[in-house]
């Protein structure tokens, strides 16, 4: 069974939707619902004055009908369930999310996917910047899981990453993957400036040849028995990344001003 | 014992007695199937016997590309032993000293259990720092440098413990040819049986043994009731007519598996008849006190 909440106007304050997922609302009545708050000012503001709330019975998916930028922490600390949303949101969406699924049909602020360590996120519209990366203070990005974007993606997308794999079928912005610690990103049409500044270990796999730091080693081209793999699993996820997979990669090992174990892959 | 006639073939009226064994299945990948098989073929090799080998395995089936998990033609090969430490050790062994050196390998798991025991968890290694994890929705691997580029290999196969290993048909003929034809047609019929490997060379063997010996420290010697050249001078199980007898073994996945593999064998012999094949069709036992798991020929009869 499906939540629905139904947007009645766009909010006038940014507003902190942590509270509505699935295993906090369990045995909720659709009143109780109604009465959680969500303001972010001094100005009170609840579920019930935002939302038309559509509730019988139990439910383990909550769909919100409407979006807006001043909507933020969508599906944070998701565990398990489902979450759509048919519209944008704000920052931090699918923050510290560990399990379950959540679908954004436009576009997402920056710090989506935020410390992501499991389940499956996905935007069909744009990212913004700092996509899965950690906020202000937090050693680790995303620790797991899978982010996938439809659209392109700001800079810095995948900061400081240590394992999971994000997908961002347009383009990523500048310094993709930077402070990579390990863990995948995979950008179908390619990345601004220095990609993979910084990055110890991980794996960046870009759709167009790249303007790569001289902090990069190049180590020929392959088709190696990893792509494969890689692409095979990501073809339900994602077609054109398990095309750009298929094809022989040339790689790059670095960023050798850090550790230098990781590698940028392109095609060529 | 009885004999039943199944298509002029005389059927015991008998049972395979068979042991639980620890079992795992894994998919060796190349660039082709050429290469695929030589790894599968080079890792399975000497291990016809747990008395000898410490473990047993085979090639269960050739996996096309479309099922392979990296999308290169595959061997998916079957390890059986009587622990999970030695099942380890030898895995882990055989792996890297047959498979990382394979030009062009790559092993994955093909065993869904909730029990495992590490394989790239321990060649990584090898990689001396150099060596990739890579994990995607609860899948491990790891890509180990090698000289041909690089040795991808899953962290860790799944391990069962209802697997089942000694399941074994007794063919008699008249002679060599004819009791070979008959297990040429046998183990045919059985390598289509998925989940289940015959250890022995091409599946079969030639040197059946019985428990003990006359000599002291020895722990099996030669089944001197199936011998056909002591027919008459040692206590014999074998009629006037049988000239040759050869044993197919087989380890399956689980029960079913051997079943199925025994019915499959048995299906091909009688359908064959005695003419060109076996007069007579048995099983070994040791009374079933020792082994939990009995196939009996009655049942398994087509």
């Amino acid at each position: 069974m499906t939540l629905v909440l139904e947007l009645k106007q766009e909010p006038d304050q940014r507003l902190d939707l942590a509270p509505l997922v699935p295993h906090l609302l369990q045995g909720k009545s659709a009143a109780e619902i109604a009465a959680i708050q969500l303001q972010t000012t001094r100005e009170n503001c609840a579920v019930g004055d935002i939302f038309d709330v559509k509730l019988d019975g139990a439910f383990d998916k909550i769909h919100f009908k409407g979006g807006s930028s001043r909507l933020d922490h969508l599906g944070a600390g998701l565990k398990d369930g489902e979450i759509t949303l048919e519209g944008d949101c704000g920052h931090a969406a699918g923050r510290a999310m560990s399990g379950g699924s959540l679908v954004i049909s436009g576009s997402a602020g920056p710090f989506a996917g935020s410390a992501l360590s499991g389940g499956v996120m996905e935007i069909k519209g744009e990212a913004g910047d700092f996509l899965g990366g950690p906020l202000d203070g937090e050693i680790e990005g995303m620790s797991g899981g899978l982010l996938i974007v439809r659209g392109s993606a700001g800079a810095r997308a995948g900061d400081r990453l240590r394992r999971g794999t994000i997908v961002i079928e347009g383009s990523a912005g500048d310094y993709v993957a930077s402070r990579f610690i390990a863990g995948t990103l995979i950008a179908v049409k390619g990345a601004g400036a220095l990609p993979g500044y910084l990055l110890r270990r991980g794996t960046i796999i870009l759709g167009a040849t790249p303007e790569l730091a001289p902090t990069y080693i190049d180590c020929g081209a392959y088709n190696l028995a990893f792509a494969g793999l890689f692409g095979r699993f990501l073809r339900p996820y994602s077609k054109p990344a398990a095309e750009l997979l298929a094809k022989r990669l040339n790689r790059f090992a670095g960023d050798t001003s850090v550790l230098g174990k990781g590698e940028i892959f392109f095609p060529g | 014992m009885r004999a039943m006639i199944a298509n002029g073939v005389r059927i015991d009226e008998s049972f395979a007695e068979a042991f639980p064994m620890r079992g795992t299945a894994i998919i060796i990948t190349a660039p082709n199937l050429k290469w695929a098989r030589q790894a599968a073929v080079t890792m399975t090799g000497f291990a016809t016997s747990v008395i000898g080998c410490k473990v047993e395995a085979g090639l269960d089936r050739d996996v096309p590309e479309s099922e392979t998990p990296d999308g290169r033609p595959g061997v998916r090969v079957l390890m059986f032993s009587m622990s999970t430490d030695m099942l380890q050790t030898q895995l882990v062994t055989r792996a890297g000293q047959c498979v990382l050196t394979s030009p062009g390998s790559a092993c994955f798991n093909d065993l869904d259990a909730p029990d495992r025991m590490p394989i790239g968890d321990q060649l990584r290694y090898f990689g001396d720092g150099w060596q990739i994890s890579k994990k995607f929705l609860g899948r491990h691997f790891w890509r180990v440098p090698v000289m041909d580029g690089e040795f991808l290999c899953e962290a860790t196969v799944g391990l069962t413990k209802k697997a089942v290993g000694g399941g074994n048909l007794l063919i008699m003929g008249a002679n060599f040819a004819t009791t070979m034809n008959a297990c040429e047609h046998a183990i045919e019929a059985m390598n289509a049986v998925d989940g289940a490997i015959m250890p022995f060379p091409g599946g079969v063997v030639r040197s059946g043994s019985k428990v003990g010996s006359k000599y002291a420290g020895v722990p099996a010697s030669t089944n001197d009731a199936y011998c056909p050249t002591l027919r008459g001078i040692a206590k014999s199980a074998l009629e006037e007519d049988i000239g040759c007898v050869l044993e197919i073994v087989i380890d399956g996945l689980d029960e079913k598996a051997v079943a199925e593999a025994m019915r499959a064998g048995l299906a091909a012999i009688v359908k064959l008849g005695p003419k060109d094949g076996a007069l007579r069709v048995g099983a070994g036992n040791y009374g079933g006190k020792l082994g939990p798991f009995h196939f009996h020929l009655k049942d398994l009869l087509p």
